[in-house]
């Protein structure tokens, strides 16, 4: 009986044990609507490669990097990592084979061990093996933007936001900064245009915006490490990806933007320091656990203290 | 200061077209298998795309006093003389015709004949075989710039260029282009992008005299991929109907800012909407477009140009490509001609769009963007013949009725679903047409047990 009542609880401190939790969950429900509600949704068999292609690149950047340090076979798998970029590959991108979502998967995860600055990844690896793919094969590998009803895309929001303010890891002010940054902007250029507002509402109530918004560009691991960074690196993105978007017209201008900017990251990171992120950090060791069932776990941050 | 720059950047190079739609500059639609009027007022645009190049052209069915056509595009450009054309009016026809929605039918055999030929075969699978189925000086005042004149055609067109939308609207409306009421915003948002104004008109002493006009079309090079539809929308009666016929080297055509959806698709029908496939279409179409909340673009045919199963009519040629503005046949070197030997394969893919749409569902207007998907899809709904005769004449002819009856249901139910038609009348119509359970009647087999699926598995 008392392990029944504690069992949401005990979920609750496993689920946030890690923010990546909510995220896959949340990226889970997406993953879901999108193959119940769409014509050209997604499908178990592209995540399923995604899925394959990140998890060897994973494995293979893990064991390298331990050989090279001397660490345990396995030290530091960050399977869940994989997940997540397999998912948020297969949430946007759409492809004319099915090599190429294993490819992205794979050369996405490959560039988070590759391209380092000061032992800090650059490039978001969703992101990365999206661009990647588009920029090497064209027409072959896009993003469709449109293919979310509005319903699905209120739950979407709905879901994204939870998922974000439960998870400790803290980045809803990326999240804001990108969508208030790229609203005002084409609010703006409506006001001026004399176009109706509806314009650019229809214009933000695209789910592919939200997935990039709430689970691509607040990855943690690939952001500024100081607030004031992350605002400006979410501005500067949205700036990017409006004229993108309004002006020559590429395609998935979002994460195009994003990877464009990725150098931005290490700039902002030396002229405002901050405390490096970590997913996994040994909890326990930096406050003795306690076993009281508090609702309040959001207070808590998980930032590493050096 | 920077979002201005920003702005101007989107106004350079987009070359986009929409339709003033006055009153009734387009209408009519035939499809293939009907050949009936289905949608008034619809709007048949094909758009031949590669890399940044486009072709455009604009079909109307226009009935009438020609002399009350008008047209009204925004294009951003001016294009010279030399891109603009009109092309024949058979080969929107042809593609529409090759596109459309189709029917297909089956025949069942004698479920005596079948049960007999599986007795002496055995294990043989049997499928049913398929069948198929003073102008200057006035604009001068209002600030409107006649950037170029040509005559191409039956048609005189004018590219304009404006300072304020006022002065264009008055003059548009001075010379017989009817403007609708509350259009200042969208045009002048269309000129504040730095974009002119494609208007096209009749010359009757050029006109053949025929009722019938023929298509416009503009070559141009843009990186946006874009059909303005909104100067269509504003004041207009009801909702707007729109083909989009796209043809690519690379495959499928979608929609990148509103959802693109497949026409529900491969139902098996009640053997009447043969007779009235037309009506059965309309329906469809309009449940279907409801059950979206009026807010998606209906893909209803994507297919490789070189072929077609079943074909609704046969596909486009080489030169009706060529003249749609397929650009690229021509210009892979490493095509292998082989001149008399049937038709040969087409690098072309065609999608086929059908929007319905009004300011409020669509305020946008609507961006395409060709994708890498080659897969083909068709509208097509079946119909299954039944076997008639003495149903008594065998027990596989009893256990064959039977299965008609639940066929038939199954059929009234999808085609409830699919069209929104109240279940029940048409299981009336079914019956007075006698496909029902009155067929029973004359079956003496005795009703048998319903076997459970492991009787049927095992077959014990």
């Amino acid at each position: 009986m008392d392990a029944v009542a504690r069992f949401p609880f005990r979920l609750y401190r496993q689920m946030d044990a890690d923010p990546r939790h909510w995220q896959v969950a949340a990226l889970g429900g997406l993953f879901t609507l999108s193959w119940i509600t769409s014509d050209f949704g997604v499908t178990l068999l592209t995540l399923c490669l995604s899925f394959a292609g990140a998890m060897i690149a994973q494995l293979l950047g893990t064991t390298i990097s331990n050989a090279r340090d001397g660490n345990p076979f396995l030290y530091r798998f960050e399977w869940k990592s994989a997940l997540i970029t397999a998912l948020g590959i297969t949430l946007l991108l759409r492809a004319a084979d099915p090599w190429i979502w294993f490819a992205a998967g794979f050369v996405g995860i490959s560039l988070k061990f590759l391209v380092r600055i000061d032992g800090k990844h650059i490039f978001n690896p969703g992101c990365i093996g999206i661009v990647t793919m588009m920029l090497l094969l064209g027409n072959k590998a896009w993003v469709s933007p449109g293919q979310w009803g509005q319903a699905p895309l209120v739950a979407g929001y709905a879901m994204a936001l939870a998922a974000l303010t439960l998870s400790s890891a803290k980045r809803l002010d990326i999240a804001l900064g990108f969508l208030l940054g790229f609203a005002a902007i084409l609010f703006a250029r409506a006001a001026w245009l004399g176009d109706p507002m509806v314009i650019p509402m229809h214009q933000m109530s695209s789910g592919a915006l939200l997935i990039f918004a709430f689970f691509m560009i607040t990855d943690p691991r690939s952001t500024p490490d100081s607030r004031l960074g992350r605002i400006l690196f979410a501005v500067m993105v949205a700036g990017l990806a409006a004229w993108f978007t309004i002006g020559p017209n590429v395609r998935g201008a979002p994460l195009m933007a994003l990877a464009a900017l990725a150098w931005t990251t290490p700039v902002l990171d030396r002229f405002l320091p901050a405390h490096r992120f970590q997913w996994s950090q040994p909890r326990s060791a930096a406050s003795p656990k306690q076993l009281n069932y508090s609702l309040m776990p959001l207070q808590g941050t998980k930032e590493t203290h050096p | 200061m920077r979002l201005k720059s920003l702005a101007a950047a989107l106004a350079l190079p987009a070359l986009g077209l929409a339709f003033a739609a006055p009153a009734s500059a387009f209408c009519g639609f035939y499809v293939a298998k009907a050949d009936t009027d289905l949608f008034n007022d619809a709007s048949k645009v094909v758009l031949a795309r590669d890399g940044e190049r486009t072709v455009i052209t604009m079909a109307s069915d226009f009935r009438g006093d020609v002399s009350e056509f008008a047209m009204v595009v925004p294009v951003v450009d001016i294009p010279t003389e030399e891109q603009i054309h009109v092309a024949n009016p058979a080969l929107i026809d042809h593609i529409d015709a090759y596109t459309a929605p189709r029917l297909v039918e089956y025949y069942d055999e004698n479920p005596c004949e079948i049960a007999r030929r599986q007795k002496m075969m055995e294990d043989m699978a049997m499928m049913p075989a398929p069948t198929a189925a003073g102008m200057m000086e006035e604009a001068e005042e209002l600030g409107v710039t006649i950037e170029a004149e040509y005559e191409v055609g039956e048609y005189d067109i004018l590219i304009l260029s404006a300072e304020e939308s006022d002065g264009l609207i008055t003059w548009l409306n001075n010379n017989g282009y009817k403007i609708p009421d509350g259009a200042e915003e969208t045009v002048g948002a269309y000129l504040k992008r730095d974009m002119k104004f494609f208007v096209a008109k009749v010359n009757l002493e050029r006109h053949d005299g025929s009722s019938m006009l023929r298509p416009l079309q503009v070559a141009y090079e843009d990186e946006d991929f874009m059909l303005p539809i909104r100067l269509g929308t504003v004041n207009a009666e009801g909702k707007q109907e729109l083909f989009v016929f796209a043809l690519t080297r690379e495959g499928r055509v979608e929609t990148k800012n509103y959802r693109t959806v497949k026409l529900p698709s491969d139902m098996d029908v009640p053997i009447y909407i043969k007779d009235e496939f037309a009506d059965f279409y309309k329906d469809m179409f309009a449940h279907q477009v409801e059950k979206q909340n009026g807010k998606a673009v209906f893909m209803e045919y994507a297919w490789d140009m070189s072929w077609c199963d079943p074909c609704a009519a046969e596909p486009l040629s080489r030169s009706e490509l060529r003249e749609l503005g397929v650009m690229w046949l021509d210009e892979d070197t490493d095509d292998d001609m082989r001149p008399g030997f049937g038709p040969q394969p087409v690098d072309a893919f065609v999608t086929r769009l059908h929007v319905r749409y009004d300011a409020e569902t669509f305020p946008e207007d609507l961006e395409f963007q060709v994708t890498g998907d080659r897969s083909n899809y068709q509208g097509r709904y079946v119909l299954r013949h039944p076997w008639r005769g003495d149903y008594g004449e065998c027990e596989a002819a009893g256990d064959y009725a039977v299965s008609l009856v639940e066929r038939w249901d199954d059929e009234a139910n999808e085609l409830a679903k699919l069209t929104g038609r109240d279940f029940d009348a048409i299981k009336t119509k079914m019956a007075s047409l006698g496909y029902s359970d009155a067929i029973l009647n004359n079956v003496s087999v005795e009703p048998k047990e319903k076997k459970n699926w492991w009787q049927k598995l095992w077959g014990n």
